[in-house]
C-alpha cells in the first residue's frame, strides 16, 4: 500500500528557513500592507479603509510629489537601461574575447565599486564633482573644457541624471558578470561552426552569441528595474532626504522615508508611509509580473 | 559592658549618619547635550551644589538623535529623571499635554523671561508654561576682520550699504563674497530668510499675524525677502548650488570668504578653525534709522517630570536654572547658546558679546515658521527651506513662491482659511 505519508523530514529542513523568512520578510511585508489601511487620529489607531490611498492620489499635495517621485523613478531606470546595461554587455564581450591580457584584472577593478558602500560612492563623488575642491573643473580645465562644467548636483536639470550615471558606474559590474559567465558558457562548437559559415568576429556577436545571452539580458532587466524602484541609499547620502533641488532627485524610496520617519520639524506618518510603500509593491509587483508572463514566456531559448 | 556601650554607641552613629545622608535627594537630568557632560561635570552641577547642601545632581544625558524616542520610552515606562530638558515647540508641548510636563507657569524664576523667551514652552494661549528656557542662538553674518581692512570695507548697516560692501569684495577678486550654498538647503532658509526676514515682518508683529490669521504670506513683507535674497546669487561662490554646508564654513574658515550667514552656534567651531580676526554684524535694515529685528531662536530649556518624586528640590534646582549664575557660567562654557534671561550676563568671548549685544538694540523674534505653523502637512519649515533655496537661484520669482507657501499652509492650517 503507498498511501499519503507525511515526510517529516522535508518538514523539519525546511521549517529554520520558512520561520526566519516569514519572521523577518512575509509578516513586515504584509503588516505594511496592513498599516496602510489605518489612521493616527487624536493619539488613537483608527481604520480608515483606502482613505490613505485616496489622500495620495487625491490630495494635490501629495499627489504631485508622488507623481513627481514615480517620474524621477521612471528617469533614473531609463539612465540605467540605455547606458549600464549595454555598457555592461560591450564590456562583458571585451573581457570574454580569448587574447585580451589582464582580463581578470579588469573584471575585478570593475566590480569592485559594487561591493563599495552607497555612503562612500556618494562621498566620493560630491567630492569629485564640488565646484570648490573637486578635481572635476580642473581636469575640464586642463583640456580646456573649463565652460562645460556645471555644479551638475545643484542644478534641477543635471542632478537625477548625474545620480543615476554615479549609480550606473557603481553597479555596472553587475551586469558585466552576468553576461560575462553567460559568453563564456557558448559552446565553441556553435563559434566555429558559424565560423565555417563565414560568420565572424562582430557579425558572430550579433547573430550568434547576443541571440543566446538574451535570457540573461532580461533577468539583467529585471534585477535592474527592482534595484532601481527599490532605490534609497544614494540619494540621500548625497542630497540628503529632501532630495533637492527642488525635489528633482526625489524618487519613491526618498519620498517614502521623508514620510515614514519624518523630517525636521514634519512629524512621521507611518501610515502614510506604508500607503506610499504599498504603492510601491504594487508597482514593482506589475512590472516583474508584465516582465514574466509578457516576455519572458515568450522569449525564444535555444538548446545548447 | 563597655565593650557593650561603645557597639551600641557606634550602631547608633552608623544610623545617623545613614539618616542624615538619607536626607540627600538625587536628582537626575535627561538630556541630548551630551556634548555638554563635562561643563555640566565640571562647572554647573558643583556650582549649585555648593550653594545647596542636600540636593545631588546627576546630568545623564543620551545621544541627541535618540533623544526624543529614548526620553518618551523612559517617561511612559516611568523610569526618566527628575529633570527634562526641553526641546522647543510641538515635541515638548505634547509631553505636557500628555501629563508628562509638570506646570511651571508659577515657578517664581518665569518672571526673569520674556514672553518671547518662554513661548517656545508655553501651550498654544500662552496660559501655561511648562520649561524654564535657558539658551538661544541669535543670526547675524560674521565677517573676516583682516580682509574688510585689506579691502577698506565698512561694516554693513543698512541694505544697500550690504550689497555695496558685496559688489566691492566681488570687484577686487580675492576673496568670495559670501559664502553659502544651497546644496543642504536648511542654510538658505535659516541663515538666509530667516536671518534678514524678521527687518520685513517686524519680528514678532509679523510672526504672530501670521498665526493669528491676519497677515498672509502672500503679503510683501513676507515676499520681499525672497527677492532679497535673489540679489544674494551673483555674490555666492562659482557653483554654489552644489555647495554643502561644511564646504561653506571652510571656505569661511579657511579665509577664502569674506562674509558669512550665521548661526551663532557657530562661533566656538570657528574660534578653533580660524587664524584671522572675526566680527559680526547683525542683519541690515532698509533705512539707517529704521528699527531693527534679529532672530534670537530659542532652543533649549528645562522641565520637571510630572512623576518626579522630588518635586520640592526639583523645584529648588528650575529656580537656579533661570538664575543669573546659572546664565554666567552657561554662557560662558558655550559661546553662541545664550541665556534667554533678561540678566545681564558678562561673556568674556569677544565675537558672542557682539551677538548678544543686539538684543539691546533690536526687537528679538523667533524663527517664523516654528510655532504652530509646521504642524500640518505641507509642512511650513521644510516648504521655506525649498522656496528659499529658489528664491536664490531665480527659479521661481518671489511672488510665486509666496502663493505656493500660502496655498500650502491654508490647506490644512484654519487660520488661514478665510
Amino acid at each position: 500500500m503507498t498511501g499519503f505519508r507525511i515526510r517529516w523530514h522535508v518538514l523539519v529542513f525546511l521549517a529554520p528557513a520558512v520561520l526566519v523568512y516569514t519572521a523577518i520578510m512575509i509578516f513586515p511585508l504584509f503588516n505594511t500592507l496592513r498599516l496602510a489601511l489605518y489612521s493616527q487620529v487624536d493619539q488613537t489607531t483608527v481604520f480608515v479603509g483606502l482613505q490613505n490611498f485616496k489622500t495620495l492620489f487625491g490630495d494635490p499635495n501629495w499627489s504631485g510629489a508622488f507623481w513627481n517621485a514615480l517620474g524621477n523613478n521612471f528617469w533614473f531606470f531609463f539612465i540605467h537601461m540605455v547606458v549600464q546595461n549595454p555598457i555592461g554587455i560591450m564590456l562583458a564581450a571585451i573581457l570574454s574575447h580569448p587574447r585580451l591580457r589582464f582580463a581578470a584584472l579588469y573584471r575585478s577593478a570593475i566590480f569592485v565599486p559594487t561591493i563599495l558602500s552607497f555612503v562612500i560612492v556618494g562621498f566620493a563623488w560630491k567630492l569629485i564633482l564640488s565646484p570648490i575642491w573637486g578635481i572635476a573643473p580642473e581636469m575640464l580645465d586642463a583640456i580646456g573644457l573649463k565652460w562645460l562644467y556645471q555644479p551638475w548636483l545643484g542644478k534641477e536639470d543635471y542632478a537625477l541624471t548625474t545620480l543615476a550615471l554615479i549609480s550606473v558606474w557603481q553597479f555596472v559590474g553587475i551586469p558585466m558578470m552576468l553576461i560575462y559567465a553567460a559568453l563564456l558558457s557558448i559552446p565553441e562548437e556553435i563559434l566555429e561552426a558559424g565560423e565555417i559559415d563565414g560568420i565572424t568576429g562582430m557579425a558572430a556577436f550579433w547573430k550568434i552569441k547576443l541571440p543566446l545571452i538574451l535570457p540573461s539580458i532580461g533577468i539583467i532587466s529585471i534585477l535592474t528595474f527592482v534595484g532601481n524602484f527599490n532605490a534609497f541609499d544614494l540619494i540621500y547620502a548625497s542630497q540628503g532626504a529632501l532630495a533637492g533641488p527642488d525635489f528633482a532627485t526625489d524618487i519613491l524610496g526618498t519620498f517614502l522615508y521623508r514620510t515614514f520617519f519624518g523630517f525636521q520639524l514634519q512629524i512621521g506618518d507611518p501610515h502614510m508611509g506604508s500607503a506610499i510603500a504599498t504603492a510601491m509593491f504594487a508597482i514593482i509587483l506589475a512590472g516583474v509580473c508584465l516582465y514574466l508572463f509578457g516576455i519572458q514566456r515568450r522569449m525564444r531559448r535555444y538548446q545548447l | 559592658m563597655a565593650s557593650k556601650f561603645r557597639l551600641a554607641v557606634l550602631l547608633t552613629s552608623t544610623v545617623l549618619a545613614q539618616a542624615a545622608w538619607a536626607e540627600d535627594v538625587t536628582l537626575t537630568i535627561e538630556s541630548w547635550r551630551n556634548d555638554d557632560l563635562t561643563l555640566w561635570q565640571d562647572k554647573i552641577i558643583p556650582a549649585f551644589e555648593a550653594n545647596h547642601p542636600g540636593i545631588k545632581i546627576k546630568f545623564a544625558p543620551s545621544a541627541p538623535a535618540e533623544y526624543n524616542a529614548v526620553l518618551n520610552s523612559k517617561l511612559n515606562a516611568g523610569s526618566a529623571g527628575d529633570l527634562i530638558t526641553c526641546r522647543p515647540f510641538d515635541a515638548s508641548l505634547a509631553l505636557f499635554q500628555a501629563g508628562q510636563l509638570a506646570d511651571l507657569t508659577d515657578l517664581e524664576t518665569m518672571a526673569n523671561f520674556s514672553d518671547v523667551a518662554k513661548s517656545a514652552w508655553q501651550t498654544d494661549d500662552g496660559a501655561h508654561t511648562f520649561c524654564v528656557p535657558i539658551a538661544s542662538v541669535i543670526h547675524g553674518f560674521i565677517y573676516n576682520k583682516d580682509a574688510f581692512a585689506e579691502l577698506g570695507l565698512d561694516v554693513p548697516e543698512t541694505e544697500d550699504q550690504f550689497f555695496d560692501v558685496l559688489e566691492k569684495i566681488k570687484e577686487d577678486g580675492t576673496y568670495i563674497p559670501m559664502a553659502m550654498g544651497t546644496n543642504d538647503q536648511w542654510e538658505a532658509a535659516t541663515m538666509g530668510y530667516q536671518n534678514i526676514g524678521p527687518n520685513y515682518w517686524k519680528g514678532e508683529e509679523g510672526r504672530l499675524a501670521l498665526i493669528a490669521g491676519t497677515q498672509k504670506l502672500t503679503d510683501p513683507q513676507w515676499v520681499e525677502p525672497y527677492a532679497t535674497l535673489h540679489r544674494w546669487a551673483p555674490y555666492l561662490g562659482d557653483g554654489y548650488e552644489a555647495q554643502t554646508y561644511p564646504d561653506s564654513q571652510n571656505l569661511f574658515t579657511l579665509g577664502r570668504a569674506a562674509i558669512y550667514p550665521a548661526g551663532s552656534w557657530e562661533i566656538a567651531g570657528f574660534n578653533q578653525l580660524a587664524d584671522f580676526e572675526m566680527g559680526a554684524f547683525k542683519p541690515p535694515v532698509k533705512n539707517a534709522d529704521d528699527p531693527c529685528y534679529i532672530s534670537d531662536h530659542t532652543d533649549i530649556a528645562m522641565g520637571l517630570n510630572a512623576a518626579s518624586k522630588n518635586v520640592e528640590a526639583a523645584k529648588t534646582f528650575l529656580d537656579w536654572v533661570g538664575s543669573e549664575e546659572f546664565a554666567t557660567i552657561y554662557s560662558n562654557a558655550l559661546p553662541g547658546f545664550f541665556s534667554l534671561s533678561d540678566f545681564d550676563v558678562q561673556l568674556d568671548d569677544p565675537l558672542a558679546q557682539e551677538f548678544v549685544s543686539w538684543r539691546d538694540e533690536c526687537e528679538s523674534t523667533i524663527r517664523s515658521t516654528y510655532q504652530i505653523l509646521s504642524r500640518g502637512t505641507p509642512n511650513l519649515e521644510n516648504e521655506t527651506w525649498n522656496a528659499s533655496v529658489q528664491a536664490i537661484k531665480g527659479t521661481a520669482t518671489p511672488e510665486e513662491l509666496g502663493e505656493s507657501l500660502q496655498e500650502g499652509l491654508a490647506s490644512w492650517y484654519k487660520p488661514q482659511q478665510h
